[in-house]
């Protein structure tokens, strides 16, 4: 056994001397990985031993700690110095590989998420895969564009000059990601990273293992792996990473990690994106078409990965009268989409795993909430499926409305006056999206102008997340930063401003001795006043 | 200062009053922008006076570097604020038919700035344009360490601008520990890199973004000039940029200059020369140089010349005067680079000449070093200019002069890496202030069918079409005239 171990922490070793981007020991990361798919680096008398090594593989697991991490990083801030990363050639290369890859495994990834979440195949294929490959051929064709130093005027007191805004990449930057959209909201940000021109590294979430294996294989093969690199792992490896020096770290996930990690950027000054989620609130007024209304919220809450969706309908007000025309119609449109057993629909991805079906369960059996449902809330721990499920007034302090519910349940609140939904948006935290169904004008207005959220979206929802013009981001408690298209692009690199100067042009005004003329030219050169510079320097000025 | 309670109090009348959406309205941003160029013209001397007895700044100075940029920063805002506020439309992908969206900006709520001493008025209203120009509620911590300015401030802002949304708060670090813990939209801060790390600290409990306008060590790179008047120019702006601008107490001050060593003596003679003609024989009668701000500081900047190595490299100047805070301009030609003076911030009248073999080593040299604020390079090599903007990272890089850069409104002024977070300046400061809610807006009229479940392969087809701008592909797919892709169906 002991000789066993120094041969295999010696293959270990080996494995860790490689080139940066060969994390083949990622592989061990995987949870419930008994059967271990092993890399190839291990020797495979290794497989019938697996139950006595299993503390050595725990060994393992902490060997990506911040020694290891700091390395990481020294390398691939060496290989961003080289000045490769910067040019537009590698920039495209690396774009065209991510859609090459993208394209040529489908089915693996479509499988991956499959594995990880019961995807189905077309949330996977239209939520993900597409949304992924929109961004890469924006990027594609925008990227020369984007790349172009922007020039701008400069005023009179500095003629002649000339000055320009240049974009350059911040250099190595962390991306940590997400389990509901493995695939989308890990990759998506690091396209906006190598499209800027940054080194980076992608922690893809230890709650999806399929689709970080698969993102970990991938992009070894497909992309410079000595200046783009995946590191697979969960608490631990994520810690070892928030230790270094980042020139940016780009977040998706909750609060709690998110402060976490702004802590953990404050020691260096790190400049943080954080795309956490928050209660999306969805208004419906009492004049919409409310079948159409009513399929488009389905399609944003439990045809979008099941309510598992920072950007998913969280909770409904409506107004009191319109509430049991509207549970109706829910009840019905469900029954189309899903059919009349919530369990047989393969159409609804499932829980993510049994913490999160507890919790969601704990969420409707409290005491004040359970008797407020009226639809659903049939469970299946084994499936880790939960009916959809809708509350009907369930008390404002409860748990259900107090955290982000991200899971199938839908409580729905009523007012006297629809307006009146404004007021109680407003007294929570500010959310990622809120969501308005009217059709009346001025509702529309006020509710842009009275409600503050990261985005809005009016009739529909979710939609406005494939808008490429649009920025993506929260602000308070629902994030910082903003990203997609050419926001990604800004997101990953500083504006650097450039200013020309010749030596020609000089005046003595500027500089020392200082005397009351000075003064009054300066005065009227700063307001731009042309026949006050030339009274002054007459000396003929008034005051 | 008041007690917490006090203090929440405050604030909570401030956030209840945002809430009423008065300071979103136009109206009340131009008439706060206008109250404020009133301020600033009315007070003109007071602000002269304040200057003075914080800083000594003569009031040329004083007016170009600090009522002069804020005048223009005010009419820039007032000018462009209709255009700035108004919302810009996106394209929309072909599933969403009938739609619109737009960016539209909105303020963030209660903001704080935090500012600096060195220009005590510059730099604690020229964020505040941005603030209340985008619609925020604020409060304004001015430095303790110019307590004429903060006085000053304290007791005109209320009577020039809404006191219910925007407020001055003095104090020192005390004041400043309490303000930190309260929940912000935003916290803008002008300062060092150490309280930088501070702010930022506090400011992740409650999720709130930061900009930081913090310092670093700018670099000049001074390519030996082959016109004698160029050199002639050149030397004088950097004295500017260096003495003549608070004393080099600036944080886009040139910090240390970098030359060919074959260059150096011609150059330390021209300095010499030139300090004497802006200065005088006498400095410290010259009223053209403002003093140290304080003792700390003062003996702060004493301790770095008393460095045995660094005071054998003075090559000119080096005379203090304690009592009256004056610190004579002083050039030292290669101190040692492990020295305190080559390694922190000097914020003062001193100037390193560090030589290199070859000006194009400039690059190294300054890439081994924290990224700083402004990086300047004296030089009409159109190579040597690429190099420096593609090789070195900086906030600005700024060719042939310096400081300059912070008049022009086009450009972003702030760090990167240890020299700050965030931007500012012209539409920036409306945008560091602002935050751009995106609005997707649908008419209930069209909806294609294959958006909702259940799932099969049609509409996986459609949608791949419809997301990718295929309006044709939509079509042929709808008269079943383009046949499936690759089915495989893990369902």
């Amino acid at each position: 056994m002991a000789t066993l171990s120094v041969v295999m922490l010696s293959n270990w070793s080996n494995c860790c001397n490689r080139p940066s981007g060969d994390y083949k020991f990622r592989q061990a990361y995987r949870r419930n990985n008994l059967h271990l798919r092993q890399s190839s680096h291990l020797s495979s008398s290794f497989h019938c031993l697996c139950a006595t090594t299993l503390p050595v593989l725990e060994e393992q697991k902490r060997t990506f700690d911040a020694e290891r991490a700091a390395s990481l990083v020294k390398d691939l801030r060496n290989n961003f110095r080289s000045g490769r990363t910067k040019s537009y050639e590698w920039r495209v290369a690396q774009l065209q590989s991510i859609l090459r890859m993208i394209d040529e495994n489908e089915k693996m990834i479509i499988e991956a998420l499959y594995e990880d979440l019961g995807k189905p195949e077309l949330e996977s294929f239209t939520a993900e895969i597409t949304m992924l490959k929109s961004s890469s051929k924006e990027a594609l064709e925008q990227l020369k564009r984007w790349m172009t130093p922007e020039k701008v005027k400069t005023s009179i007191s500095l003629y002649p000059s000339s000055a320009e805004i240049v974009s350059e990449p911040l250099g190595v930057v962390l991306v940590i990601s997400t389990w509901n959209f493995p695939f989308l909201l890990s990759l998506d940000p690091v396209i906006g990273a190598v499209a800027a021109g940054n080194a980076v590294v992608l922690k893809p979430s230890e709650l999806a293992p399929a689709t970080s294996s698969v993102l970990a294989k991938l992009l070894e093969k497909y992309v410079d792996r000595s200046a783009i690199t995946v590191v697979e792992g969960a608490v631990a490896e994520t810690s070892a990473l928030l230790e270094q020096k980042w020139d940016k770290i780009f977040f998706t996930g909750g609060g709690r990690v998110g402060r976490i990690v702004l802590t953990a950027a404050a020691k260096h000054l790190t400049p943080v994106v954080l795309e956490l989620g928050g209660k999306c609130p969805a208004v419906v007024d009492s004049n919409v078409n409310i079948e159409v209304a009513v399929r488009r919220i389905i399609a944003g809450k439990w045809a979008c990965n099941n309510g598992q969706a920072c950007i998913g309908v969280d909770y409904i007000i409506t107004t009191k009268d319109f509430a049991p025309k509207l549970i109706d119609a829910l009840r019905n449109g469900l029954e189309e989409f899903f059919g009349k057993d919530p369990f047989e629909s393969k159409d609804r991805s499932r829980i993510v795993n049994s913490f999160h079906f507890k919790r969601l369960v704990g969420l409707m059996d409290e005491d004040k909430v359970s008797d407020k449902i009226v639809l659903g809330a049939q469970r299946d721990e084994s499936q880790l499926q939960i009916a959809p499920t809708i509350l009907l007034n369930v008390p404002e302090d409860s748990l259900i409305m107090q955290e982000e519910i991200f899971g199938p349940l839908l409580p729905i609140l009523t007012v006297d006056n629809v307006e009146d939904s404004f007021e109680m948006i407003n007294e929570k935290s500010k959310p990622l999206v809120a969501y308005l169904f009217s059709d009346d004008e001025q509702l529309k207005k006020k509710f842009v102008q009275n409600v503050s959220s990261g985005g809005m979206a009016i009739n529909d929802t979710v939609i406005q997340v494939s808008v490429s013009g649009l920025p993506f981001g929260g602000v308070g408690e629902s994030g910082m930063g903003l990203y997609h298209g050419k926001f990604s692009f800004e997101t990953f690199s500083h504006k650097k401003a450039v200013l020309y100067r010749s030596f020609a042009g000089d005046s003595s005004l500027r500089y020392p001795p200082y005397t009351p003329e000075k003064q009054k030219l300066f005065k009227a050169v700063i307001s731009g006043n042309i026949f006050g510079i030339i009274l002054a320097l007459l000396g003929w000025s008034r005051d | 200062m008041e007690t917490i309670s006090d203090l929440e109090k405050q604030l909570g009348g401030m956030r209840e009053f945002y809430l009423k959406g008065k300071t979103k309205e136009a109206s009340w941003r131009i008439a706060q922008l206008k109250g404020l160029r009133n301020f600033l013209r009315e007070k003109e001397e007071d602000i002269f006076e304040a200057l003075k007895k914080d800083l000594r700044k003569h009031p040329v100075e004083a007016y170009r570097d600090e009522l002069g940029i804020l005048i223009k920063s005010l009419n820039l805002a007032l000018n462009d604020l209709k255009k700035w506020m108004s919302s810009k439309t996106a394209k929309l992908p072909i599933i969403a038919l009938l739609s619109s969206a737009e960016i539209i900006p909105e303020p963030l709520g209660l903001v704080l700035i935090i500012s600096s001493w060195n220009f005590p008025l510059g730099l604690s209203l020229d964020p505040l344009i941005g603030a209340i120009a985008a619609g925020n509620a604020v409060v304004l911590k001015p430095s303790e360490l110019a307590p004429a300015c903060a006085a000053l401030l304290a007791a005109n802002i209320p009577n020039y601008l809404d006191s219910k949304a925007v407020k001055v708060i003095q104090g020192g670090p005390a004041v400043g520990e309490q303000l930190l813990q309260q929940k912000w939209d935003k916290i803008f801060f002008t300062g060092s890199t150490r309280v930088g790390r501070i702010i930022m600290l506090a400011a992740t409990k409650h999720l709130t973004p930061v900009t930081l306008e913090l310092g670093g060590k700018c670099p000049l790179v001074l390519d030996s000039l082959s016109w004698s008047l160029d050199k002639e120019v050149a030397v004088n702006r950097i004295l500017f940029a260096k003495f003549g601008c608070c004393a080099g107490q600036a944080c886009i001050a040139i910090d240390y200059l970098l030359a060919e060593k074959q260059f150096s003596s011609t150059l330390v003679n021209l300095l010499k020369a030139m300090v004497k003609k802006m200065f005088g024989e006498n400095p410290k009668e010259s009223c053209s140089i403002s003093r140290i701000v304080n003792k700390d500081n003062f003996l702060r900047l004493k301790k770095l010349l008393d460095d045995p190595l660094v005071k054998a490299s003075i090559v000119h100047g080096g005379q203090m005067d304690e009592d009256n805070l004056f610190i004579e301009p002083t050039i030292l030609l290669d101190p040692p680079l492990e020295s305190e003076l080559m390694t922190e911030e000097i914020f003062g009248p001193l100037l390193p000449i560090i030589t290199l073999e070859k000006i194009e080593d400039s690059i190294d040299f300054i890439n081994s070093r924290p990224k700083p604020l402004a990086l300047y390079a004296f030089t009409k090599n159109k190579t040597l200019q690429r190099r420096m903007i593609t090789e070195t990272s900086s906030g600005s890089v700024i060719f042939n002069d310096a400081i300059i850069q912070f008049a022009v409104d086009t450009l972003p002024f702030g760090g990167i890496g240890e020299s700050g977070i965030g931007k500012y300046h012209g539409k920036f400061s409306f945008d560091t202030f602002s935050h751009y809610k995106s609005v997707a807006r649908r008419s209930f009229l069209t909806d294609f069918w294959f958006r909702f479940p259940p799932w099969n392969n049609s509409k996986l087809l459609l949608l791949d079409s419809a997301y990718n701008y295929d309006y044709f592909g939509v079509v042929l797919v709808i008269l079943g005239l383009k046949r499936s892709r690759k089915g495989f169906n893990i369902n």
